[in-house]
């Protein structure tokens, strides 16, 4: 598994999500400009998993965002990663994770 | 040995129980399964309420501000701080503070002012970086990291592995080859700045633990000043040495306070949940699994404690504290296998804590030394050192 997720991205609409696995995992949202706005996870106390956050992301959002996603058990340290390597790459976290308290992060620098 | 607990360990022992069940548990009834945090305004109220208790620092000698508490009461307490889902690898999310490293004791006087002190009033954190890609259970053979002097510093070049903390910490110790002629003698232990140039972070490891994940470093022409080596040069492989077999003790201790917990659920469980028309506790199958689970605490405990009485008197311990990482990691593994089978379904779910201790569990059996190598220390010192 790569540090960084290199998946390609998909249009954040409906019929994709409804075709989502019900699994743990994390996930990261695209505004239409390019930019990754938002890095999550479905956990155990997500209804439903990877399909149910994604079904509260798409409702939170104007057409037009796109997801990339894992299924992976250990979301927790696999979420946390992804934000330090965001703000290792960009100096800053993505602008979704900075409204709500983030949790405790490392420095971490990628090759 | 005493094998009555005295009225203070008894009373220490039940404050931390109703601590950890009334404080800890209901805030994990919030957080996700995997959580390894609590949010920062509960920290700092729990650690104020251990504060007013006199139990923060646990483990920091009493000279340096820690509760005066005896290696034996320590085991005990943290058989009691493991008590929920976290508790493993974040006993009571970090509230009794006090998880410092222990060689910073023997630091000179420059080095405690800059590090140790700074750590103990909680204005810094540390790692501590032995273990490398070539192997962990031989430390003096695997090092490849490699420390060379040039003028007043030394120049460390290498990686290591599996390192908890690293990304967080603003310094940490890090063990590195200064003769490469010399095995164990050709070791040396270094205090490093995290911020300094030539320190990375690469990536984390992503393991069967939900809490302090560990991650992966790498040296690039690190330079360290020579004031920042502890101890002797070359004598490095004594430091390592000294904490890992004093601290195989409480890491046993918590094993057994999740096999605790887990035997207790057990039970309660076994007395409510029927099948057939009668309750699961008066099922044979149920009842010898439930006795399994007594043996392997009872015997855990008794050897955690043996080898923490020897620690404590300054006795020899080195078998005793492998036999109690042995028996305690392998015993408190098959207790939550067990657990879970009793509980069924129930028992795999996310809902249940059980699943997060059967996953954190299986590390202990392969962290601070697998059971092979306390098995092989049992030998040596059982047999004679001519036999190896």
């Amino acid at each position: 598994m790569p540090v960084r997720m290199n998946k390609t991205w998909t249009p954040l609409t409906p019929e994709k999500v409804q075709r989502l696995s019900g699994q743990l995992g994390i996930y990261q949202i695209q505004a239409p400009t390019g930019q990754t706005v938002f890095i999550g996870y479905a956990g155990g106390r997500s209804l439903f998993g990877l399909r149910g956050e994604l079904t509260k992301e798409l409702a939170s959002r104007d057409p037009g965002y796109s997801f990339r996603m894992e299924v992976n058990m250990q979301y927790m340290t696999r979420y946390k990663e992804l934000l330090m390597v965001h703000a290792a790459d960009h100096g800053e976290l993505p602008l979704g994770n900075r409204e709500s308290p983030a949790p405790r992060l490392g420095r971490l620098r990628p090759c | 040995m005493e094998l009555e607990l005295s009225d203070e360990q008894r009373l220490l022992q039940q404050t931390v129980r109703r601590f950890v069940r009334e404080q800890i548990v209901p805030l994990e009834d919030r957080l996700d399964p995997d959580a390894d945090e609590i949010d920062p305004d509960d920290h700092d109220r729990l650690v104020a309420e251990i504060k007013k208790i006199g139990l923060y620092g646990l483990g920091i000698p009493a000279e340096y501000g820690g509760p005066a508490i005896d290696l034996v009461t320590e085991c005990l307490l943290a058989m009691e701080t493991s008590q929920h889902r976290a508790g493993l690898y974040a006993p009571c999310y970090g509230v009794f503070g006090g998880s410092n490293l222990a060689q910073l004791y023997e630091a000179n006087e420059d080095q405690k002012q800059r590090y140790l002190y700074p750590t103990l009033r909680g204005e810094k954190t540390a790692f501590f970086a032995l273990t490398e890609a070539s192997g962990g259970s031989d430390p003096a053979r695997a090092i490849r990291t490699t420390a060379v002097r040039d003028g007043d510093d030394w120049v460390i070049n290498g990686g290591k592995m599996f390192i908890s903390g690293a990304d967080r910490a603003d310094y940490g110790l890090v063990f590195a080859r200064t003769d490469p002629a010399q095995g164990r003698n050709g070791i040396t232990c270094f205090i490093v700045d995290t911020d300094a140039q030539g320190f990375y972070v690469r990536r984390v490891i992503h393991t069967l633990r939900s809490a302090e994940y560990a991650t992966e470093l790498q040296f690039e022409n690190l330079r360290v000043p020579q004031r920042n080596v502890l101890g002797e040069v070359n004598k490095g492989f004594a430091i390592a040495s000294d904490r890992v077999s004093r601290a195989r003790i409480p890491y046993a201790a918590a094993c057994l306070g999740v096999a605790m917990r887990a035997q207790e659920m057990s039970i309660e469980y076994a007395k409510v949940r029927k099948t057939f028309g009668d309750m699961l506790a008066t099922r044979q199958a149920i009842q010898w699994m439930i006795v399994d689970n007594e043996i392997d605490i009872r015997t855990g405990r008794w050897l955690v404690l043996e080898a923490a009485f020897k620690a404590e008197r300054r006795q020899p311990f080195a078998t005793e504290a492998a036999l109690a990482k042995l028996v305690a990691t392998e015993a408190a593994g098959r207790v939550v296998d067990r657990a879970i089978q009793i509980h069924g379904g129930n028992g795999v779910t996310k809902d249940l804590p059980l699943e997060r201790w059967y996953r954190e569990l299986r590390i202990r059996r392969i962290g601070e030394g697998p059971s092979e190598i306390q098995r092989l220390i049992v030998a040596r010192n059982v047999i004679g050192g001519a036999f190896h």
